[in-house]
């Protein structure tokens, strides 16, 4: 049987099974989040042959949801927030990826880290001062900025420690690399504002400063700030949330999440870095060695299966569709291979477009599990050639408290129940 | 003659308005110029080498007070950490399998101290601290290192001049290192 017949009957099992569940909604998912899992009566008026009873009266007004909601159904579906951490005011809250499709984060999912921190800014009195070496330092308004040419792009945000190197390894996808999102932004390119204030020869760097209570503060060097840096108000559509640095925030695609910074009030062009405390004690990669690395900008290539899961179970054998997220700083993911036979062999997962650069790229392999256990994983590979390495190829390199750019490989252990848990666990 | 003077200035300055709307041409004329008192309040970076580092001074003795009363709840009474990072110790042990990264043992540059505790500490009232207490507290977390002795005062020459233990700790990003082709 060739390749393509193969892929043919897998495709018509799978439009079968979907119109058998659509025909019947009692069948169940056949992936269940275990500690969310709502099972469906089987005995319910609602179910065929009775009419639901959302049917014999009308639902909610309009006007009842000025800014909508997701359904009642789906409040399990929120941002994975420790309930054990030394403190919350410098702290991260992670998105739950696994209860994700598509690409685009939305907005009140959008993972979180703050250093001080989400302060209320009211726009009318924010003010992005840019000054250092320029031949004009200059004041702008939020009026100000969002009268330049604008832009809106999709690219992926990453915090850099997305985990760790060291156990207690997370459950879920979302407590290994829920420290990752993707949207859609709106902003103006820095280097129009740049251009505006005329950088001076000499210039290198430049020190980027939130409006926080921690005064953020990050180098970037120019030529990222030339180049695909923006400036950004808008978020898939609307104005940023506070939690994202409302209402002015740099974006650097495909650079690590914290020089990111929100709340920007200030850019100082300079001719060498500010060695600032999150430049140099914090967000550097400590070596075996005692040597640390710093200045590590760029999220490397990396992906992960989020369907199925850690935490999640397989309730029925047969056909289950593998998808996850593929991303990297360097640019476009080129193609994502699976394997499900604990990295012996690998094929090739189908890429769904569109395939951007520097953003979440959402990948599909469909897979018949027989009830025997399993191990799956994804590895990526950018247009650079790079391929997302095995945790034992890092540590090999980096040790164990490297504890930033941890973009191994994840492998997810199926057992004979259909219970997802870490590979690596 | 002092017509024609007037002329040659008039003409003169009419070409260089034409050059500055040339100029202009290119930019959007968006924003308006920060003026030096503006830029004053908000330019707070301080660089490695101490440049920008404010007028003042603050001794080993002064910062041992302000650490117990703005400190000591989230970094401990001699800075072992609690809520907060651990400022204290570590020296030696950053190529072990457990290293400790403090103040004492892994920041490069001493003036960062001043930078950061001007900027964010303490974390319930940030920018809240004088700069003479700015540079006392930063005095007194280097005095607990053993880096500048208990009667030190540092101002910011002092200060620019503390040579931190591991200033040459890092190097730059070798990535991509894993070789898996």
């Amino acid at each position: 049987m060739s390749e393509h017949t193969t892929d043919k009957r897998v495709r018509e099992a799978s439009r079968r099974r979907f119109l058998q569940a659509g025909a019947a909604l009692a069948g169940g998912s056949a992936i269940a989040g275990v500690a969310g899992s709502t099972a469906l009566a089987e005995q319910g008026n609602n179910l065929p042959p009775s009419v639901p009873e959302w049917m014999k009266t009308p639902g909610d007004p309009m006007g009842s949801q000025p800014y909508g909601a997701p359904s009642v159904h789906e409040k399990g579906v929120i941002k994975n927030i420790s309930k054990t951490l030394p403190q919350y005011i410098s702290a991260s809250g992670r998105t739950p990826l696994q209860e994700l499709d598509g690409i685009i984060t939305p907005n009140g999912l959008f993972y979180e880290r703050h250093h001080g921190g989400v302060p209320t800014i009211d726009p009318a009195e924010h003010r992005l001062m840019l000054h250092g070496m320029v031949d004009r330092p200059l004041v702008f308004t939020m009026e100000d900025i969002r009268r330049f040419p604008s832009q809106s792009r999709i690219h992926f945000l990453e915090c850099s420690g997305n985990p760790v190197y060291t156990k207690p390894y997370g459950k879920t996808a979302s407590d290994l690399v829920g420290l990752l999102s993707c949207a859609e932004w709106t902003g103006v390119p820095l280097k129009t504002v740049l251009d505006e204030a005329g950088v001076q020869a000499g210039a290198k760097w430049i020190v980027a400063e939130g409006a926080d209570a921690a005064a953020l503060t990050r180098s970037i060097p120019i030529e990222k700030c030339l180049d695909d840096a923006m400036l950004v108000y808008s978020q898939n559509g609307e104005r940023l949330r506070p939690q994202q640095g409302y209402p002015l925030r740099l974006l650097l695609p495909g650079f690590e999440g914290n020089m990111n910074v929100k709340w920007l009030r200030r850019l100082k062009v300079v001719a060498e870095p500010a060695y600032s405390r999150e430049e140099t004690s914090k967000y550097t990669d400590p070596m075996p060695d005692g040597t640390s690395r710093e200045f590590t900008f760029y999220m490397e290539a990396k992906s992960i299966i989020t369907r199925p899961s850690g935490g999640q179970k397989l309730t029925t054998h047969g056909f289950h569709e593998i998808t996850g997220i593929a991303w990297s700083g360097h640019g476009k993911i080129k193609s994502v291979e699976v394997s499900l036979d604990e990295g012996k062999s690998w094929q090739q997962a189908e890429l769904q477009e569109p395939v951007l650069t520097r953003a979440l790229t959402r990948f599909r392999l469909p897979w018949h599990w027989d009830g025997t256990p399993a191990v799956i994983q994804s590895r990526a590979i950018d247009e650079t050639g790079y391929i997302q390495p095995t945790l034992a190829e890092l540590v090999a390199v980096r040790g164990l408290n490297s504890f930033y750019h941890n973009n191994a490989i994840w492998p997810w252990r199926i057992d004979a129940n259909g219970e997802v848990t870490n590979g690596q666990a | 003659m002092a017509r024609r003077k007037l002329k040659a200035a008039f003409l003169v300055g009419a070409i260089a308005m034409l050059a500055a709307a040339a100029q202009a041409e290119d930019r959007f004329g968006i924003g308006r110029p920060a003026t030096p008192a503006e830029i004053a309040g908000w330019n707070i970076d301080i660089g490695r080498d101490g440049s920008n580092l404010p007028p003042g001074s603050g001794s080993v003795e002064r910062g041992r007070a302000v650490f117990a009363e703005q400190c000591t709840a989230c970094h401990g009474n001699s800075g072992q950490g609690g809520v907060g990072d651990r400022l204290v110790g570590g020296q030696g042990t950053l190529a072990s399998p457990k290293p400790i990264r403090t103040v004492g043992s892994y920041w490069p540059y001493a003036p960062t101290l001043f930078d950061y505790i001007r900027r964010a500490m303490p974390q319930n009232a940030p920018q809240s601290l004088s700069n003479e207490d700015v540079y006392a507290v930063s005095a007194y977390i280097l005095s607990l290192n053993g880096i500048v002795p208990a009667n030190a005062v540092l101002d910011a020459k002092s200060l620019a001049a503390v040579k931190m233990p591991n200033r040459d700790g890092f190097v730059s990003d070798p990535r991509p290192d894993v070789h898996n082709r």
